[in-house]
């Protein structure tokens, strides 16, 4: 079946306070969607709470990838069920081996019985680090710790090639990222381009963009996605900014929940 | 004497079991001194902890063992901590030797590797000068009667220049609640010598039916540029009581190296302390404990500057479950003239029940200007976020906090030099945080 990802007035508040006001978007297998948006506006939110972040709450709608709504389920089911999100900060988790976590990951997804062997997760692991320009000393450094945070963000997308996801969310992936870094990762997420595979590219800057060409490109401002279009919308908010599209729209405050 | 009662033993049976065992008249003066002393002296006072309530009597009573005819016929509690091949092993039951082996290669250099009583009898002349002076015999009821009681034992002596290699390795299991349990460790490492010992302090399951308290002193001498890791897992039944003091004295550019598992299952008091008395003397120590149940812990580490440019670091994590209380005490000194020294500490503590009890008290003791010293010390749940970013993998509830509760306690399990020693220790944590 060809992956569907249906978002369907999606609402979310954090601590009683409404941060998105309805979402909608359909995602199809082999398209890469982006959102921009300044900061504030709620494109991170977004990300969280598709992935079910404990502080964000669901106030409304429904997220179904091929005909199960994820946000009915846990976070490790819906990881489970293919969303894989790329995250700002990564959790550091000390005293937990890289190596250890990603086989428990992968291990997660197989049946009991039937657990990936050691030496084949190895030589995956080891494959793709080199593809990711990784350091192979990464695999035995704890979870993120003391890594910087290029290299967190590298260690985000090592974590999606060994998992395969069906709808995967970057999110800020290109922030703290070198040009050198920036096209590994983007590298990374090309190759991992398919049919059946469909992207959510959360970026408030343009230049990402550049090395992974998205389908759809959508606006996000006061909590909403005010606008959609091609890659040629990506081209006119890096050489415009966002200020036409306020005022376009008669939007003077692009934020949302902001003190 | 009114504080006679609580005291289990007395000059006159303290001398006798002494000679009765054929020990060096300077051993029988020394326990008969000690047996006096601890009639007059208090039990220790550990921070908020009251150990006078707990039973501090059932020291039990001298028996002598049977000596094993292989390794292989010991109980399983102690096989399994052995790997193929081990060449230098003491086991002890109840304190008196079952089994004891050292390798041919380090004999040859000079090495000595026996239990404490033969070490009296034997090399007493490497044995007095040491014994009880790292520690004194008249510091509290409990140093006296330990010095009174001790039996069994293990001595390490490691001649100047000389680096062993592998691992030695003891065990030391108590099968009977009403036999003492008080084993002695005395380690002397001579100038730019290195050794690494590793014990494992256990109760064999099913056996101890009765309130035991297991007493033990760890007294360990590293000498000028010497380096010495001192690695132990204690895990006795819940009915018994572990009080263990251990010391160590380093003098110039001497490292010494803690890695401590207090995983008894019953009531514990663990004092780990370094005496940085040389210029350049470095002390790390690390140690885990698990609180489960109703048990109560005063844990304790403790570095003294004396030397200049003396180095501590001191790490604690505690996993608490139930209703668990631990007092967690790191305390770092340092003395007058200990110019350019630095101590660090850090105590963590893992709550996994709101009826626990978890106290880490980090405290500095500063006598001199031009130093660095440093703590951190923090109570807290599991973190949500953490737990979050794993279960976003795919990963389940329960895996993901099983992770982080054994990534918790990681810097000392993978500080364990013995393969088998640190594979028995996973289950046992396993046991505990999942039991």
């Amino acid at each position: 079946m060809a992956t569907q990802f249906v978002i369907d007035g999606l609402k979310a508040a954090i601590e009683g306070k409404e941060i998105l006001k309805g979402i909608n978007l359909e995602i199809k297998g082999g398209e890469i969607h982006a959102i921009m948006g300044p900061n504030g506006t709620g494109k991170s939110t977004l990300a969280s709470a598709l992935m079910g972040h404990p502080k964000y709450e669901v106030t409304e709608g429904t997220a179904v990838l091929n005909g199960e709504d994820l946000l009915e389920m846990a976070v490790d089911e819906r990881a489970r069920a293919g969303l894989f999100l790329a995250m700002q900060y990564p959790s550091e988790i000390p005293g937990v081996t890289n190596s250890d976590f990603l086989r428990s990951a992968i291990n997660a997804r197989r049946e009991e019985g039937s657990e990936i062997s050691l030496i084949k997760f190895i030589r995956q692991m080891e494959g793709k680090m080199k593809e990711l320009e990784m350091n192979p000393e990464f695999a035995h450094r704890y979870l993120n710790e003391g890594f910087s945070g290029g290299e967190k963000k590298r260690n985000e997308i090592l974590q999606m090639t060994l998992l395969d996801p069906k709808i995967v969310v970057l999110d800020e992936i290109d922030s703290g990222l070198d040009i050198d870094a920036l096209k590994i990762v983007s590298n990374g997420v090309n190759a991992m381009r398919s049919e059946d595979r469909g992207f959510l590219i959360i970026t408030h800057y343009q230049r990402l963009l550049n090395y992974i060409t998205p389908d759809f490109v959508h606006v996000m401002m006061q909590g909403r996605i005010v606008k959609s279009g091609g890659p040629e919308l990506a081209q006119r908010l890096e050489n415009e900014g966002y200020d036409w599209v306020k005022e376009e729209l008669g939007i003077v405050d692009e934020t949302v929940g902001q003190a | 004497m009114s504080t006679q009662l609580s005291t289990p033993t007395d000059r006159q049976s303290a001398e006798a079991l002494a000679r009765s065992k054929g020990e060096p008249q300077w051993l029988v003066d020394l326990r008969g001194e000690a047996a006096e002393l601890a009639g007059t002296l208090e039990w220790p006072k550990p921070e908020k902890i009251r150990i006078d309530r707990w039973n501090l009597t059932a020291v039990g009573n001298y028996e002598q063992g049977q000596a094993a005819a292989s390794v292989g016929e010991l109980p399983s509690v102690v096989t399994e901590l052995v790997a193929e091949g081990t060449e230098s092993l003491i086991v002890q039951q109840n304190s008196t030797i079952a089994w004891k082996q050292v390798s041919a290669e380090l004999a040859a250099k000079g090495v000595i590797f026996t239990d404490l009583e033969t070490a009296c009898k034997e090399h007493a002349d490497l044995v007095q000068p040491y014994l009880f002076k790292a520690i004194d015999k008249g510091d509290n009821k409990l140093t006296a009667l330990h010095a009174a009681l001790w039996n069994g034992g293990v001595f390490v002596y490691v001649p100047r220049n000389v680096e062993v290699e592998l691992p030695l390795q003891a065990i030391l299991y108590n099968n009977k609640s009403e036999a003492a349990f008080a084993p002695h460790i005395l380690i002397v490492a001579e100038s730019n010598s290195k050794v690494t010992y590793v014990d494992y302090v256990v109760s064999e399951p099913g056996t101890t039916t009765e309130p035991f308290v297991h007493h033990s002193v760890v007294e360990v001498f590293v000498k000028s540029g010497a380096h010495v890791r001192f690695g132990s897992i204690h895990h006795m039944a819940d009915n018994g009581v572990d009080l263990t003091l251990r010391r160590s004295i380093i003098e110039n550019d001497g490292r010494m190296e803690w890695v401590i598992g207090d995983l008894n299952d019953g009531n514990t008091l663990s004092d780990t302390t370094s005496h940085l008395k040389g210029n350049g003397s470095n002390s790390d120590a690390k140690v885990i404990t698990i609180g489960q149940n109703d048990q109560k812990m005063s844990l304790t580490t403790q570095a003294v500057h004396f030397g200049r440019s003396s180095e501590s670091d001191m790490v604690t994590r505690a996993v608490m479950k139930d209703s668990a209380t631990a007092i967690i005490n790191g305390i770092t000194k340092i003395e007058k003239g200990a110019t350019k020294a630095n101590g660090v500490q850090t105590e963590k503590v893992l709550m996994l029940s709101p009826k626990a009890r978890g106290d880490a008290n980090p405290i500095l003791l500063i006598d001199e200007d031009d130093v660095k010293a440093g703590h951190a010390a923090s109570v807290g749940q599991v973190n949500p976020e953490q737990v979050y970013y794993l279960m976003s993998r795919g990963i389940t509830k329960q895996d993901a906090e099983r992770l982080i509760i054994y990534g918790f306690l990681a810097p000392v399990v993978s500080e364990i030099p013995i393969d088998a020693v640190r594979e028995q220790l996973q289950r046992l944590l396993e046991r505990k945080l999942e039991g």
